[in-house]
Order: structure tokens, then C-alpha cells, then sequence
């Protein structure tokens, strides 16, 4: 039954082939990937003409945690600056709040818990399809930002994170950005806590971001540094972050 | 794909002016009716465009986590669906479709296919069924979202110039008459019985519902499911999440619906095919449909 399940499919299989090959090649072309990446920008222009400006993400209760919340690409990363940060508890992390700032700062572990926090239950949707529900405590990143002073001509929010990934350079290490009107959302946090326990390293630990209008990998773990730019042009490829230089949209929130 | 059903009753006029228009063929009498909204062929090839590229982009998407749940949530341990690759402890490795906790073994197909080099592969569906071919969310993604928008756009002007025409109205909502003989005609259909004379000039009420079910239900539902799935879509409209009761249970839906879509296309195809396929296919493109005399057929 199996192998002629298999006979049947390979014969579709040679057929598909040669009428997709096409679409394969198509698929490939930089110049196609444009044209199709134009409908990314116009969803995020409609979705915020339609959506109103600032409305939050809808927030769960406590009956409906995930049990189990699957933990995402970098899940204990591979660095010994990083490690070493984590054998200490993270007390000598800092986070590093620089760029287009007129006053660059440096926040420990404790200047973050000392400020205003935000704890909400949201659901978290990676890019895959799947969804799991977690109740995340946090500074908000607008009184993070705030106490750097941004410039005018800031627009983006860049965050260099602890994790080395596979794709780019030897050193590199994940990256990500969102726009300054994502970033003074009262939903995005910088999350020290997970489920009222402290933050575990395979979450991000000391620190995650939380963006909870967009898809996972906008998400960044292990923060290290948040840097204000006028644009993202200079960052790895150029399109915004790690996902984005592998060809995934900018705007995640489809 | 709905509008270019070939015949429609196009207002009784249109057809009389085509019928002394057209050469009458023996035993038959050449109809002219318009394409609904004077281009339904057109509408209905970027349909068929939009939804094989919708479809098998939407493959490639599940690929990246082939598994289906209900609620909010991924329950992980316990899918509805899922296309899972087993690796047995002697032997190959082996395609399995779980289906409310019942596993079968799909190798070849589902779970676990060769590409068109030969070489296995665990994943959901095969790389024939998916665009681009290799396993790619990235491109999937792009693909969706662009055919996606094209696809809504094309749908909201058949939508609007049907409802400002009158051919939704006119040929698509079916007579208390017919729908009391909903049962025969049925019937009819199962035998391969298609209606002749001036029946065959509109949409029989099957036709009817059938079509109604897909351009009321079916495409809307695809569309809002689809949108359900965008974290923006729900901050700003929460009440979508309430009513496809969570954003996996309107991924399921979303699923399902494409699926029903394909169902619906293959009996289309089928009917156009087993109903006389060069007459229903000239309909499509020029609006001229052969009509065999129903008093020949009584004799």
C-alpha cells in the first residue's frame, strides 16, 4: 500500500517537478523576492491604518499558561563571555544603552528591578505556526529608553544579543531591531521574569524582549546592548536582523 | 474560480438576442450568454492563479511545524494532526500521520518524501506539493502573503460588481421552488442526469448552494482564519481570536478550509468534464452554450 502510495507520488513528483521548476527558479530571484516582499510592506501600512495605532495584544489568564513553553532557537548559548556572566548569577551583566542617545547608560540587573514593570500573560506565536501562552514581568522599554534620552533623528531600537548563530561571520551574534513605535508600546518589555520564576537561560536570561504585536524571532534573547540608529542599513546584511538577512520580513506581525 | 462557471442565466433577453444571434445547430439551439460581469473567465483564472499558488504555499508554511491543535495553544503531545518522520531502531526510516492519536504509515508521501533527486526527507508534505519546492518558510511566506493580497482584492471586486449586477443575487440565490426539489435534483445529478432546454440555461440548485457555500463561507472564513493567525490583526481586532475560539483552532480551520476548497475545485472539475467539457469550456471563454432541445430529449 506504502510503496504504491510511493510509486504514485514519484510519478506526480517527476510532473510537479518539471511544471515547478519553474516557480523554484522564480522563487530564487532576487528581483521576485522583492516584488513578493512588497505585499510584507503594504499589510504593515493596512494593518496600522486599520488597527488604530497603539491597541494591545490580548492578554490571558493564569488557567491558560502553556505547561509546557517551547523554548527557541538558542537555548543555552554557546560563548564563554556569556557563560561566565551566567555562572554569576548575571550579577556582573550590564546592559548597554547607547547610539543616537544623548546620555549612553549602563543598567544592571537590579536598575532594571528597580524601575517600573509591566507583568502580563500574552501568547507567544513563532513564525512555524505554533503558539504557547506565558506570563512575562518586565521593564517597559519606553522608561529604558527614556532614561537614555533618544535623539530625533533615532527611528529604530537595535538589539545585540549574547547568542552566536550558525549563518553570517564566525562572531556573528543575533541581532534584531523594531521601530521606535513598537518600541514605546506598553506591551514591550524587557522580561527578567518568566511565570513569577527569574527568567531561565533558555528563555534568554538575564533579559528578553518582549513584542507582543509581532512573531517570535522579532523576540530577542540574552540582550546585551540596545542601540538607537537612523537606520538599519549597517546591521549584518542590511535587512534588520538575523532572520531578516535569511530572508524572513522585517515587519512580523502576519 | 466561482465566476467562471460557464453558463449563468444572464438575464432571459441576453439569452434570446444570443439565440437568434447564434446558428442553431440540428437539435440544438445556440445560446449567447454573457459571461457574468463581462469577464468572468479572467476572474476566474487569476482565482485558480491565486489559489494553486495559495495552496501549495500554504504546504510549504505547515511544513515548518506540521501539526494542527485546538484553542489558544500548542499542545504539543497531543495534536489533532501531525506528519511526523520515525526512525525505527532496525530498518528505514518511515512517514507517519497522526489523526486524533491514531498513527498511519504514509512514507513516500507524508511525513517522510524523496525529492526529485531521490534523496528522503522528513517532512509534512512532499516537495511536489510545496512552493518553492525545497523546504523554504521564508520564500513560502513571501509567496502567500503576495498571491494572499491579489487573491482578496480580486474576490472583493467580484463580490461588488456581482452584488451591484444583480448576478448574486439573480443566479446564485436559489427559488423556493428549487430548493424543494432539491432531493430530485440531487438524484438527477447522482445518475449523470444534467438538466436540458431552458434548465440548463442557469445554475441548477445545487450548483447554487454549492457555489453560495464557497463564495459566502468558505473564502470569507479562509480569509478572517488566515488573519486570525497575525499577532497585529489580533491586537487590533481581539474578537477574532473569541470567535475561531484561539489562533490554533483558526490555523486547523484555515487547514481544513483549503482542503474543502481542493474538494470543491475536483468536483467542479469533474462536473464541467462529465456535463459536456467543450461546450462548458467554450461558455467560459465566449459565453456560447449549446443547449439541447428538451422536447428532442422527451421523444
Amino acid at each position: 500500500m506504502a510503496l504504491i502510495a510511493e510509486r504514485v507520488a514519484g510519478a506526480t513528483g517527476t510532473l510537479g517537478t518539471l511544471l515547478l521548476g519553474g516557480c523554484d527558479r522564480l522563487s530564487d530571484d532576487p528581483t521576485v523576492q522583492r516584488m513578493l516582499g512588497s505585499a510584507t510592506r503594504l499589510t504593515r501600512v493596512v494593518q496600522r491604518l486599520i488597527g488604530g495605532t497603539q491597541p494591545l495584544a490580548p492578554e490571558y489568564t493564569e488557567a491558560d499558561l502553556s505547561p509546557h513553553f517551547k523554548s527557541n532557537g538558542t537555548s543555552d548559548p554557546d560563548d564563554d563571555d556569556y557563560q561566565e556572566l551566567a555562572a554569576n548569577g548575571f550579577t556582573d551583566w550590564r546592559l548597554q544603552v547607547d547610539g543616537l542617545v544623548r546620555n549612553p547608560t549602563k543598567l544592571s540587573l537590579s536598575d532594571l528591578r528597580a524601575m517600573p514593570s509591566r507583568t502580563q500573560i500574552t501568547r507567544h506565536d513563532c513564525v512555524e505556526g505554533w503558539s504557547c501562552i506565558g506570563k512575562w514581568k518586565g521593564v517597559p522599554l519606553a522608561e529604558v529608553m527614556q532614561q537614555a534620552e533618544p535623539q530625533p533623528s533615532a527611528r529604530y531600537a537595535v538589539f545585540h544579543c549574547a547568542d552566536p548563530m550558525e549563518n553570517g561571520n564566525p562572531n556573528t551574534k543575533y541581532y534584531e531591531s523594531i521601530d521606535l513605535h513598537e518600541a514605546v508600546h506598553p506591551q514591550t518589555i524587557l522580561a527578567y521574569e518568566m511565570n513569577d520564576k527569574t527568567l531561565p537561560v533558555a528563555h534568554g536570561a538575564p533579559v528578553r524582549l518582549r513584542v507582543e504585536r509581532q512573531l517570535g524571532y522579532k523576540m530577542a534573547k540574552y540582550v546585551m546592548r540596545i542601540e538607537l540608529v537612523a537606520d538599519y542599513a549597517h546591521l549584518g546584511d542590511g535587512k534588520g536582523g538575523y532572520w531578516e538577512d535569511q530572508g524572513y520580513a522585517w515587519y512580523a506581525g502576519i | 474560480m466561482t465566476a467562471g462557471v460557464g453558463k449563468g442565466r444572464g438575464g432571459g433577453r441576453e439569452c434570446e438576442r444570443g439565440a437568434e444571434r447564434g446558428a442553431p445547430e440540428p437539435g440544438s439551439a445556440m445560446a449567447f450568454d454573457l459571461p457574468a460581469l463581462g469577464g468572468g473567465a479572467h476572474h476566474a483564472l487569476i482565482n485558480v492563479l491565486c489559489l494553486t499558488i495559495l495552496l501549495m504555499s500554504g504546504l510549504q508554511i505547515f511544513n515548518a511545524h506540521p501539526a494542527l491543535y485546538w484553542g489558544n495553544l500548542s499542545d504539543f503531545d497531543h495534536p489533532i494532526l501531525a506528519l511526523t518522520s520515525d526512525q525505527p531502531a532496525n530498518g528505514s526510516p518511515k512517514g507517519v500521520t497522526t489523526l486524533f492519536g491514531h498513527r498511519i504509515e504514509t512514507t513516500g508521501v507524508l511525513g517522510l518524501s524523496r525529492d526529485s533527486n531521490g534523496q528522503a526527507w522528513a517532512r509534512g508534505f512532499p516537495s511536489w506539493a510545496t512552493l518553492p519546492g525545497e523546504q523554504s518558510l521564508a520564500e513560502g511566506r513571501l509567496w502567500h502573503f503576495f498571491f494572499a493580497w491579489i487573491f482578496v482584492i480580486n474576490g472583493a471586486v467580484y463580490i461588488l460588481a456581482g452584488l451591484a449586477s444583480g448576478h448574486l443575487r439573480r443566479d446564485l440565490i436559489p427559488s423556493w421552488h428549487d430548493l424543494r426539489r432539491i432531493g430530485r435534483t440531487a438524484w438527477d445529478h447522482l445518475l449523470f442526469r444534467f438538466p436540458k432546454g431552458d434548465e440548463a440555461r442557469r445554475y441548477n440548485v445545487l450548483q447554487q448552494l454549492a457555489y453560495l457555500l464557497v463564495i459566502v463561507a468558505f473564502l470569507p472564513v479562509i480569509v478572517l482564519a488566515g488573519l486570525t493567525m497575525s499577532p497585529r490583526m489580533d491586537a487590533a481586532f481581539p474578537l477574532l481570536v473569541t470567535v475561531f475560539d484561539g489562533r490554533q483552532s483558526a490555523r486547523t480551520v484555515h487547514f481544513i478550509l483549503a482542503w474543502a476548497l481542493v474538494a470543491f475545485v475536483l468536483v467542479h472539475v469533474f462536473m464541467v468534464i462529465v456535463s459536456g467539457v467543450w461546450n462548458n469550456l467554450r461558455s467560459m471563454l465566449t459565453g456560447r452554450y449549446a443547449i439541447e432541445d428538451a422536447k428532442h430529449e422527451a421523444e
